[in-house]
């Protein structure tokens, strides 16, 4: 059953050496204090998936965490590149890594295949692009019925998965609103899942039927980390912090200000400074 | 007002008169958003604007620095999970334009924002495709708007990241795909339309002021022209006059968001 904890038990609990986890966000709601936190306790060996690695995954890979990648757009939204990531493809730095590159349909296709208990994808995608080339995991299969001839990819299983949400109640059902990308597959496909919320309230009497819910017993862990999803948003709470995206291309551009920085803002820091981060830029209530 | 316009909004410009009320768009970040939004603002207002981050028919009053801000899903008809996004509404056949940029393209509008050089070894490890790979082959038909450089309009793209036409003429059919695919380029010098034939891009109407050499000095592969090539008419003042407040409400927001 779902246990309210700190987000320094529920990391220490959920994610070990050499798992393959996912901290799952689509432009939105993006996990940051629980990939600081994983972090902070070093983890090591790491297979990550996300379909849009961005600042975290920057950050995991410039530390040395990952062994492995599997992704479909990684880039610094609205910026350009991954300065980390560049760095450990092209130069090997910190450590090499292996990438598992797919598109946006192969990879939503694929959490949608773990989450429906599938060994795999299928689906129309990948004609005439080179990743077939490239990942021997886009395979085809031929329709039994019609003949057509379909790609298909192996369904997306995480040891855990990390996701952030506006809500919780205090049974421990999870809200997601707004732009909920693939958080509640990403969260059904794995055998464990931690959620970090904005607040925990009473209950769900005005939520809307057809509400994005997680029920409680989806969920492993519930640790409430308001600002947990800085500097992505949370839609209804505060507003994406821009200027960190833009300043984060100049931090990766450097191996040492990266260091430092981590140190500064991430090692010497606790889940706590998330509500600071975001105090100025709360939504109008 | 001063109906100077830069290159840059004949560009935007010129790729938002190719959409009209009717079509249902899937639209990629930067370039194409703005363009896509000028034609909503100008006269394509009940067009449907689709992001991939899964806002359907949104109607941002500022441009958005991602795919997924939360001003796409404040305007939007309905906002979907991103599986179903790509099932459903990609995939299902729905959309009728895919509008992209790239970062490298061939003369057959096959598009590279994967790697330069080796994808092993690359000297440049670029994003990748996002959704790119099945826009291009779910989409009715695709247009795509870049800057002209040498080092983006290549020879030979270094990785296919995008199906257009691969290496011409019936290239799409032969691999079973049902759609168009790109069937306009737009740049901040001309008007590009694939031959009937070979499907290679060929100008077919340049910006004004624009001279055909230009165009070849800022492509690297041998521009063709069509017989009977046009220029493309001047930016209107409300075509302006909406594409500029559009930017300066955006970075406004956006500046005001850093400070």
């Amino acid at each position: 059953m779902v246990k309210f904890q700190s987000l320094k038990d529920a990391v220490a609990e959920n994610l070990f050496d050499g798992d393959t986890v996912a901290f799952e966000g689509f432009t939105h709601l993006i996990p940051h204090a629980a990939a600081h936190e994983a972090i902070r306790q070093g983890r090591q060996d790491l297979t990550v998936i996300r379909m849009t690695p961005d600042l975290v995954y920057d950050q995991m890979i410039g530390m040395g965490m990952v062994k492995k990648l599997i992704f479909s757009y990684a880039g610094n939204p609205g910026v350009g590149l991954l300065r980390r990531m560049r760095d450990a493809v092209e130069n090997q730095w910190p450590k090499k890594i292996e990438l598992e590159e797919h598109s946006h349909a192969a990879m939503a296709n694929a959490y949608e295949a773990g989450a429906a208990g599938l060994p795999c994808a299928i689906f129309r995608g990948y004609k005439g692009a080179g990743l077939k080339d490239v990942n021997a995991n886009i395979r085809e299969v031929t329709c039994p019925f019609t003949g057509e001839v379909l790609a298909a990819v192996p369904a997306v299983k995480p040891d855990v998965t990390f996701i952030h949400a506006q809500k919780a109640n205090k049974r421990g059902d999870v809200l997601i609103e707004g732009i909920i990308g693939v958080q509640k597959e990403a969260v059904l496909a794995a055998k464990r899942a931690v959620v970090t919320v904005e607040e925990i309230v009473d209950n769900f009497d005005d939520v809307h039927h057809n509400a994005c819910v997680l029920p409680r017993w989806t969920v492993t862990s519930i640790c409430e980390v308001p600002g947990g999803a800085h500097p992505s948003y949370a839609h209804g709470y505060y507003t994406r912090d821009n200027a960190a995206y833009l300043d984060w291309d100049k931090i990766a551009s450097d191996r040492d200000v990266f260091a430092a920085w981590m140190q500064k803002n991430v090692i010497d820091a606790n889940p706590e400074v998330f509500a600071d981060r975001i105090a100025t830029l709360r939504e109008a209530k | 007002m001063d109906l100077d316009f830069t290159p840059n909004e004949m560009m935007t410009i010129a790729a938002a008169r190719a959409l009209s009320n009717d079509d249902i768009c899937f639209v990629g970040i930067g370039a194409p958003s703005a363009a896509c939004n000028v034609a909503r603002l100008t006269h394509a207002p009940d067009i449907t604007l689709i992001y991939e981050s899964g806002t359907i028919g949104t109607a941002p009053d500022i441009l958005p620095l991602s795919i997924g801000d939360g001003e796409l899903c404040d305007t939007a008809v309905t906002t979907v999970s991103v599986p179903e996004m790509f099932r459903y509404w990609l995939q299902g056949g729905r959309v009728t334009v895919g509008f992209l940029g790239a970062a490298q393209l061939d003369k057959f509008g096959n598009i590279n924002t994967t790697v330069i050089g080796d994808y092993d070894n690359p000297s440049i490890r670029l994003p990748g495709g996002g959704g790119a790979p099945e826009i291009a082959s779910s989409c009715g038909e695709i247009f795509i708007t870049m800057k002209q450089t040498k080092r983006g309009m290549v020879e030979a793209i270094d990785f296919f990241t995008s199906f257009g036409h691969g290496a011409g003429g019936n290239a799409r059919e032969k691999l079973g795909i049902t759609t168009k695919g790109p069937s306009l380029l737009i740049t901040d010098l001309a008007v590009w339309k694939p031959d009937l034939e070979t499907r290679e891009f060929t100008v077919t109407s340049l910006h004004p002021g624009v001279t055909l050499d230009r165009v070849q000095e800022t492509c690297g592969w041998m521009v063709k022209c069509s017989a009977d090539v046009e220029t493309t008419v001047r930016p209107t003042e409300l075509e302006l006059t909406t594409l500029r407040d559009l930017q300066a409400r955006t970075d406004a927001a956006h500046s005001g968001a850093a400070a």
